[in-house]
């Protein structure tokens, strides 16, 4: 299988296998007028099989709400058809309006225009919680 | 610190000194009846409460201050779909702090976010109600003397029970304190305190069935109604509401130093026989919540 090299743009590398239409819907790609390449189940060294999206097009990408999707994903930005930055994303402290609180005794489930935060509680079991009510966000 | 949304957003030390406070108010009232003239306190009861509002209440008139408020979400815009934002924006303009109660969980969080003046949390639904909590830790150090080397028992609804949640959150961060929990298995901790309050504090703790097995190993029991306001499903409460009723019989085996606290209201969790025991300091711990809450009022509007 043969997709393009991009000129300007950027690849996000190293998604897990199977997630890459959850970043697709998460970064709205579908609104991108360019073209948008989804590589799926990329056989990798390091991970056995990924994903891989490039984008033909340069786009400042939302760092945190990827980093908590997927903190192994490194982000490539590509000028001129050569690679000028590579990016790790990180498991970000804060969240906002990424996941939706699910607990029905939240104020969020009442009061629609409050943004949903989370933060991050428990990085080694990258547990977020609810800034208002604690509960846990379900990944 | 602008708020009190948490008991976490204190310090032991803060706590330390709100406890010094609070009994320097007990034993010189005089010396605190015009520290709060010309202020305002705004009670804003979206759920019905009467002695966390009137707790606050006398405590804001005993500083000389004045209150204004609601005590049910009825009598406030909310019954007309103001959002918790809109309200305190607006009561801002006409109180000097603000003591907040709301059904939802966190609630008093938005309402901090969105005021520049103090907001209390005075109890959002299941989740948290910090003033509570200084109220049994007061109780706790006037009453038995340190706040560390002590075995609480905490006994009833541990699952929807708030001022628990909150006791055992603060109650971690003193050296050797152990839990007992006791509840039936429908009404357990929540896992997240488990996990990530007890183990994670390596603080020693029981989970049992049984009050009279373990009331003899205990400083403190801490009892707890089963309340029905959290409860989806009614036939749930009904069958669970009767569990743990302390009785003299079952105190006779607990010591002679042990204290019983309870949040209050009482409704037949603990027997009226059990109200004239040395041990069963309730009664002097909804005092104490009066105290407790003057000391905050008057740290969070920055009095000396």
């Amino acid at each position: 299988m043969h997709i393009d090299e991009i000129t300007n743009g950027i690849v996000i590398d190293h998604i897990a296998a199977g997630k890459s239409m959850e970043i697709y819907k998460l970064l709205n790609l579908d609104a991108l007028k360019c073209s948008v390449a989804i590589i799926k189940n990329v056989p990798s060294k390091k991970m056995g099989r990924k994903d891989i999206i490039k984008i033909d097009e340069a786009l400042d990408v939302d760092l945190e709400a990827l980093g908590y999707i997927d903190n192994g994903i490194t982000i490539n930005t590509i000028e001129n058809g050569v690679k000028t930055n590579k990016r790790h994303c990180e498991l970000p402290e804060r969240i906002t309006n990424i996941v939706k609180c699910k607990n029905p005794r939240c104020i969020t489930s009442v009061e629609q225009e409050i943004d949903h935060v989370f933060k991050l509680t428990d990085r080694e079991n990258k547990v977020y919680r609810c800034i208002y009510c604690e509960m846990k966000a379900k990944q | 610190m602008k708020d009190l949304i948490d008991i976490l957003d204190l310090s032991t030390d803060e706590i330390d000194e709100l406890i010094e406070s609070a009994n320097d108010i007990i034993k010189n009232p005089d010396n605190y009846r015009e520290k709060c003239r010309y202020k305002k306190l705004a009670t804003l009861f979206f759920e019905p409460s009467t002695r966390t509002r009137l707790s606050f209440e006398a405590a804001m008139y005993e500083l000389g201050g004045n209150v204004i408020g609601f005590s049910e979400a009825n009598s406030s815009s909310a019954a007309k779909g103001e959002s918790v934002a809109d309200t305190v924006r607006t009561v801002e303009c006409y109180a000097d702090i603000i003591a907040m109660r709301h059904p939802k969980e966190g609630a008093p969080t938005v309402a901090s976010m969105k005021t520049k003046v103090p907001v209390i949390n005075a109890g959002d639904g299941g989740h948290n109600h910090p003033t509570q909590t200084l109220t049994d830790l007061l109780t706790i150090k006037r009453e038995i003397g340190r706040l560390d080397n002590l075995t609480i028992g905490l006994c009833g609804d541990l699952k929807f029970g708030r001022t628990v949640h909150s006791l055992i959150q603060a109650m971690v961060r003193y050296p050797n304190v152990k839990f007992i929990m006791i509840s039936p298995k429908e009404l357990r901790l929540p896992e997240y305190l488990i996990n990530e309050v007890l183990l994670r504090n390596n603080v020693e703790f029981v989970e049992t069935e049984s009050l009279e097995d373990s009331i003899s190993q205990l400083d403190i029991l801490y009892m707890t109604r089963v309340q029905k306001e959290r409860f989806f499903n009614e036939a749930d409460y009904v069958r669970l509401k009767d569990t743990y009723v302390l009785t003299p019989e079952k105190l006779a085996s607990a010591k002679q130093t042990m204290r019983v606290l309870h949040p209050l209201p009482r409704v037949n969790e603990i027997s009226v026989e059990v109200d004239e025991d040395a041990r069963a300091c309730y009664f002097r711990q909804a005092l104490n919540g009066k105290f407790i809450r003057m000391a905050l009022i008057l740290k969070l509007l920055g009095i000396k």
